[in-house]
């Protein structure tokens, strides 16, 4: 395991509550949640379906705003007044990665170019963008199947180029919905060395929701929710 | 990196066959353009085809296109007296129902005088008329060749030349004959009634040399409306200039169906507009995890935006070029003229290209509604 203790704080949630709805159809998500995840760290949310991870997830993210609490990634604080929608979009563009349940690889562009494309849209030329992404395909023991479309890549493989993906632009942090969801358990083992080796060699923090017990020991923390409260 | 192209590329297919149903409204659109210009252009082929200066007709009439213009025969040589006429000759037109090769052919004869102004310009082949009596010259478009012969009234016509493009507003082919010969015919054809009354002897008998309109050629220095004037003043004639004569035709024979294919062409352009709406709606919902997925890993809005609007231009203009080749290809099997100037397949892209961004709207704003946490599921 990483001794986080020594290391800096990436991700600082400070009483984060959401809640959707009011009066009788208010619905509490997630409640005074406070949790620091560090440098280095691969942790996992885990938790029962409506629990409030995937919440947490998106609200680290940038992608939901909580209602109340305090949330401040590499050092800077989000969700103030001063954010704007396209400022979070560029936030994410620069600082997150994500790794979904499905991939969700574009279908019309092949393996690299999927890859090349957040660094296309982060203001790489067309040059460096391919050759990043060929770089990170060929490091992620995929490079042979650089020009295969999605459709034709088989779910480890597909996996891994969202992985790539996720990695390209160097984000500090990366964040991962049931990335072993959909493959078989030495898949999911070696998708799991794999983060865990990003973590260490990208100083990155690696946040994954997870249902999928075999690979709770590959993780530095887990933090448990139960209807929206942490239990630590 | 060009997102759009990159889709179309992987739905190759399915895009194309979009095309080619777009491209079939397309190919109506620009069908009905053609059928619209094809039926001036030959409205205005007859009328300016004698290259006239001033048409001598009936007073109180629009001349002999708007509607019935008869005049004496001798008016012709009144009207070359004038000052400032340098040529003048006498014309008639009537529709003819003629058999021909077991089939009904419905023909447009003219009757000029040969060596005057309103004989055919162009002879396509063949030659023109020389004898006085029975020779006929007839748009290629009757399906007459050089050497046929075919039955007028009580006489057989032998034909001699073909014309191209010589039709009136009904298109009906026209058909060239000498002016004596053009008069017996119409003496010929007159009304049942008519001649009974002629055979009763009741009413006068009425001249059979009258002409539909005299047509002068000017001097380079005459005014036509001075000329035009001149004539007036006698008071059985009126006059009309070339561009009245021309203003008279397309206001009044050509307006009504002018409005009909206009408003036609308007409800063809709405059926576009929502059809590419539709489809590009319909790629867009498809595309919705696609485009949460941009937006979740940073791609700005205009990315999103280019991605719609670039598809929807691309179907629109593919669509109407398969449209502009399919009725290029088509267009000379339509049994009227199809006329299709480049200026308005260029107002057409305008058009569709106008039509295109905007139908798009619906899609980018679906687009920009989706919620990126919808990639994660959330």
């Amino acid at each position: 395991m990483t001794d986080a203790s020594s290391r800096q704080p990436l991700i600082e949630i400070a009483g984060v509550s959401k809640h959707y709805g009011e009066g009788e159809t208010r619905v509490d998500a997630l409640r005074d949640v406070n949790l620091t995840m560090h440098r280095g760290e691969v942790v996992a949310l885990l938790g029962p379906s409506g629990s409030g991870k995937t919440t947490l997830l998106n609200i680290i993210g940038c992608i939901i705003d909580p209602t109340e609490g305090r949330v401040t990634l590499d050092g800077e604080r989000v969700y103030d007044d001063r954010w704007l929608r396209r400022d979070l979009r560029k936030l994410r563009l620069d600082k997150i990665g994500f790794i979904f349940q499905f991939h969700n690889l574009l279908p019309f562009l092949n393996a690299t170019d999927n890859v090349a494309l957040v660094l296309r849209l982060a203001g790489r030329t067309a040059a460096e963008a391919q050759a990043r992404a060929v770089e990170l395909l060929d490091y992620l023991e995929i490079g042979h199947r650089k020009d295969a479309m999605p459709a034709l890549l088989s779910g480890g493989e597909a996996q891994r180029v969202a992985i790539a993906r996720a990695l390209a632009n160097s984000p500090r942090i990366i964040l991962a919905d049931e990335p072993t969801a959909a493959l078989d358990s030495k898949r999911a083992g070696i998708v799991m060395d794999l983060m865990r080796k990003l973590a260490a060699e990208q100083d990155a923090c690696i946040v994954a929701v997870t249902h999928d017990e075999k690979i709770y020991d590959r993780f530095d923390q887990l933090f448990h929710l139960r209807d929206g409260v942490l239990d630590h | 990196m060009n997102l759009a192209y990159r889709d179309v590329r992987h739905n190759l297919f399915r895009f194309v066959l979009t095309c080619l149903g777009l491209s079939l409204l397309m190919a109506v659109v620009l069908a009905m353009i053609g059928i619209y210009n094809g039926l001036v252009a030959d409205a205005l082929n007859i009328v300016k085809a004698p290259q006239a200066d001033l048409w001598v007709v009936e007073a109180d009439t629009q001349g002999p296109f708007a509607e019935a213009s008869k005049i004496p025969g001798g008016t012709r040589d009144a009207v070359i007296r004038l000052h400032g006429v340098s040529e003048a000759g006498s014309i008639t037109y009537q529709t003819v129902e003629a058999d021909h090769a077991g089939e009904t052919l419905r023909l447009y004869v003219i009757g000029f005088e040969p060596g005057r102004p309103g004989g055919p310009q162009t002879i396509a082949e063949g030659r023109g008329i020389t004898q006085t009596h029975f020779e006929l010259v007839a748009d290629r478009e009757t399906g007459l060749v050089v050497g046929d012969r075919i039955r007028l009234g009580r006489n057989s016509f032998a034909v001699v030349g073909l014309v191209e493009d010589t039709m009136n507003s009904g298109g009906d082919p026209a058909a060239f004959v000498t002016l004596s010969d053009a008069q017996t015919l119409q003496s010929q054809l007159a009304p049942p009634a008519q001649r009974v009354q002629v055979a009763r002897g009741a009413g006068l008998l009425e001249s059979a040399d009258t002409v539909a309109a005299v047509i002068a050629r000017l001097e380079p220095t005459a005014d036509p409306e001075d000329v035009a004037r001149t004539v007036r003043q006698w008071k059985h004639l009126g006059a009309l200039t070339q561009a009245e004569q021309e203003a008279i035709l397309l206001g009044s024979v050509v307006d009504r169906a002018k409005r009909q294919i206009g408003l036609f062409l308007a409800i063809l352009l709405t059926v576009s507009a929502v059809v590419i709406a539709l489809i590009i709606y319909t790629m867009t919902m498809e595309k919705l995890k696609q485009i949460a997925t941009l937006k979740l890993i940073g791609a700005p809005d205009r990315t999103i935006v280019a991605l719609i609007v670039q598809q929807s231009v691309a179907l629109g203009m593919v669509g109407w070029s398969f449209g502009l080749i399919l009725i290029l290809l088509v267009k000379d099997a339509f049994p009227r003229r199809v006329v299709l100037e480049p200026v308005n397949a260029a107002a057409l892209a305008g058009i569709i290209l106008v039509v295109c961004i905007a139908a798009s709207g619906l899609g980018v704003r679906a687009a920009l509604k989706v919620d990126p946490a919808t990639a994660i599921g959330g």
